[in-house]
């Protein structure tokens, strides 16, 4: 039965992280806020940072998406936490180089490396990399 | 009916492969439809026997390019049973035929304080050239409401529709809501109010008989590519004394009449509205299309879809958690069905749909103000043509079972 290769995309992690998101909500004290909309199908994902002394002191996001972006979103928010800016940085290249199926180092990425089997998924490409585009946009963000 | 198959299914080459190792079931009609493989061969003839520019050779093969582009226009006109073949404009598809209209006619047309009416289910492009011109002529955008199944409601035009409205525009069938609107009694309360009644036909004209003179629809817009031929070709119908009136849009070869240093007079219709080389391929090849699906007969396909949904409706209302949007009554449904799985986004449903080979969009299908209307975010949806069969509904049905399943249960 071919729905089996879903396997590879949803593994249980991914659902677990998606059913119950980590840091979902709002910050009151965030220093960068970002909203991204994925227009090609009305996704929306809010993003508050609270950067302090360099470092992601707190984050949390909001909005709505599917499985795999609110996923995204949990395990990212887990992974940069407490991170220099540097080192989130070069966590959103990895993940995007991850997802295209290029060769990159993934032990920093945390729960969010279980997102590789996306990159056999082309369509949804762009549900796993709204979060850490959001990310990327928000630290940026003058 | 018979199950598997039936007459019209081994004329399309493109059904029969393997997706994701499973048969591919293409329910996704209302995006775009597959090609007969007469349709594709008859791309290829053109371009190896005829091909040639048109209205501007005197060589045998402009001749016959010409023929052939006209004789189309021809076979359309009946097709819609239009009075004048020049009424019959090409465009690039309905997109561009709404545009048109709202560019040159609307352009004329709306002044400040005049109204424009639409409803909430309209697709982008019966939406956006209207909110764009209200914008710029300080007119108003009125949206009509729809009734509890999703048709757009008489009553409410009633109201909306006033002394000040210029144009009325509205889909004829709903790209999502899969309901045929009451276009008829739409452009009879346009008229008596005297504005003008364009039709979004995109949905209804591959599906259903369409007569222009019956509905009394001033414009008529609708893509080739969503009625077995190519994409880059469609038609804006518009009443002769109408387009006459109005001002072409696009300048250049083709259109005009006579062309001086400081100023030039146009071509007649349905030239004046067809700047530069057209889609030559695409409009004979669109015409090839309407004598295919007039040889099965319109209300073949329309019954026959019917059926179809007859068949599929009811077995998709008992899955649990599954919300079918549009009326749940097989009768007044056309085989555009939208639905969600409870709790689960319908990207995540499209993906589980397509491992199991059923092709169906997922998203806001050009239609974010309706998606607002019912208080989603996005649907899926699955869309049949004549060529789908039993067989493919069940699949349909199965599959989505099969996917609620896997997300209740984490894997299979
Ligand atoms: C109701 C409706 N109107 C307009 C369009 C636009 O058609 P096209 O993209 O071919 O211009 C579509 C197709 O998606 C449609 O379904």
């Amino acid at each position: 039965m071919a729905l089996s290769k879903m396997d590879n995309l949803y593994r249980q992690v991914i659902l677990d992280h998606s059913a119950h998101p980590h840091h979902h909500g709002k910050l009151d004290d965030s220093t960068n806020q970002i909203e991204l909309k994925n227009p090609t199908c009305g996704d929306v994902l809010q993003l508050d940072v609270k950067v302090k002394d360099n470092k992601i002191a707190d984050i949390a996001f909001s909005g709505y998406g599917c499985t795999i972006s609110q996923a995204s979103a949990s395990m990212m928010t887990d992974a940069v936490m407490n991170k220099d800016i540097d080192t989130a940085e070069d966590m959103v290249e990895d993940f995007s180089n991850m997802i295209l199926g290029e060769k990159t180092d993934t032990d920093i990425l945390d729960d969010a490396a279980t997102l590789k089997g996306v990159s056999q998924f082309p369509a949804r490409i762009k549900c796993a990399t709204l979060a850490w585009k959001a990310l990327h946009k928000a630290l940026n963000k003058k | 009916m018979d199950n598997k198959t039936n007459q019209w299914r081994e004329d399309f080459p493109i059904l029969n492969q393997k997706v994701n190792d499973e048969n591919l079931v293409y329910l996704d009609n209302a995006a775009t439809t597959q090609k007969p493989q007469a349709i594709i061969n008859d791309i290829d003839k053109f371009y190896q026997h005829d091909n040639a520019n048109v209205h501007r050779g005197v060589h045998t093969l402009a001749e016959r390019s010409t023929e052939q582009f006209e004789a189309a226009r021809v076979k359309i006109q009946k097709f819609i049973n239009a009075q004048h073949s020049d009424e019959i404009i090409y465009t690039k598809g309905t997109t561009d035929a709404l545009n048109i209209i709202a560019r040159s006619f609307g352009e004329e047309n709306i002044h400040e304080g005049d109204e424009i009416v639409i409803s909430y289910l309209e697709h982008h492009s019966n939406l956006i050239p209207w909110q764009q011109l209200a914008i710029k002529k300080h007119a108003t955008l009125k949206y009509i409401e729809l009734d509890k199944d999703g048709f757009v409601d008489l009553e409410d035009a009633k109201k909306k529709i006033t002394d000040k409205t210029k144009i009325v525009s509205i889909a004829h069938v709903s790209n999502v809501l899969g309901v045929i609107n009451p276009v008829k009694e739409l452009a009879s309360l346009a008229h008596m109010h005297g504005a003008v009644m364009v039709v979004d036909g995109a949905q209804s004209v591959p599906h259903m008989p369409v007569d222009v003179q019956d509905l009394d629809c001033d414009f008529l817009a609708f893509s080739g590519h969503k009625m077995l031929g190519p994409t880059g070709i469609g038609v804006l119908y518009g009443k002769e004394a109408l387009l006459n009136a109005m001002p072409p849009v696009d300048y250049g070869g083709e259109m005009i009449n006579f062309v001086h240093l400081y100023e030039t007079s146009w071509n007649d219709l349905p030239w004046k509205f067809e700047a530069g080389t057209p889609n030559i391929a695409g409009a004979i090849v669109l015409g090839d299309a309407v004598d295919y699906l007039e040889k099965i007969g319109m209300q073949n396909i329309f019954d026959y879809e019917n059926k179809l949904v007859a068949y599929v409706l009811p077995k998709l209302l008992k899955i649990d958690d599954l919300i079918v949007y549009g009326p749940h009554d097989p009768k007044k449904h056309t085989s555009v069905i939208s639905f969600n799985l409870k709790d689960l986004h319908p990207h995540d449903l499209a993906t589980g749909l397509d491992m199991e080979g059923v092709a169906v969009r997922a998203g806001h299908h050009c239609a974010q103000p309706l998606m607002g209307y019912l208080g989603v975010n996005a649907t899926a949806r699955a869309s049949f043509y004549f060529y789908n069969t039993v067989e493919d509904a069940d699949t349909l049905v199965k599959s989505i079972v099969a996917t609620k399943e896997f997300f209740k249960n984490g894997t299979v």
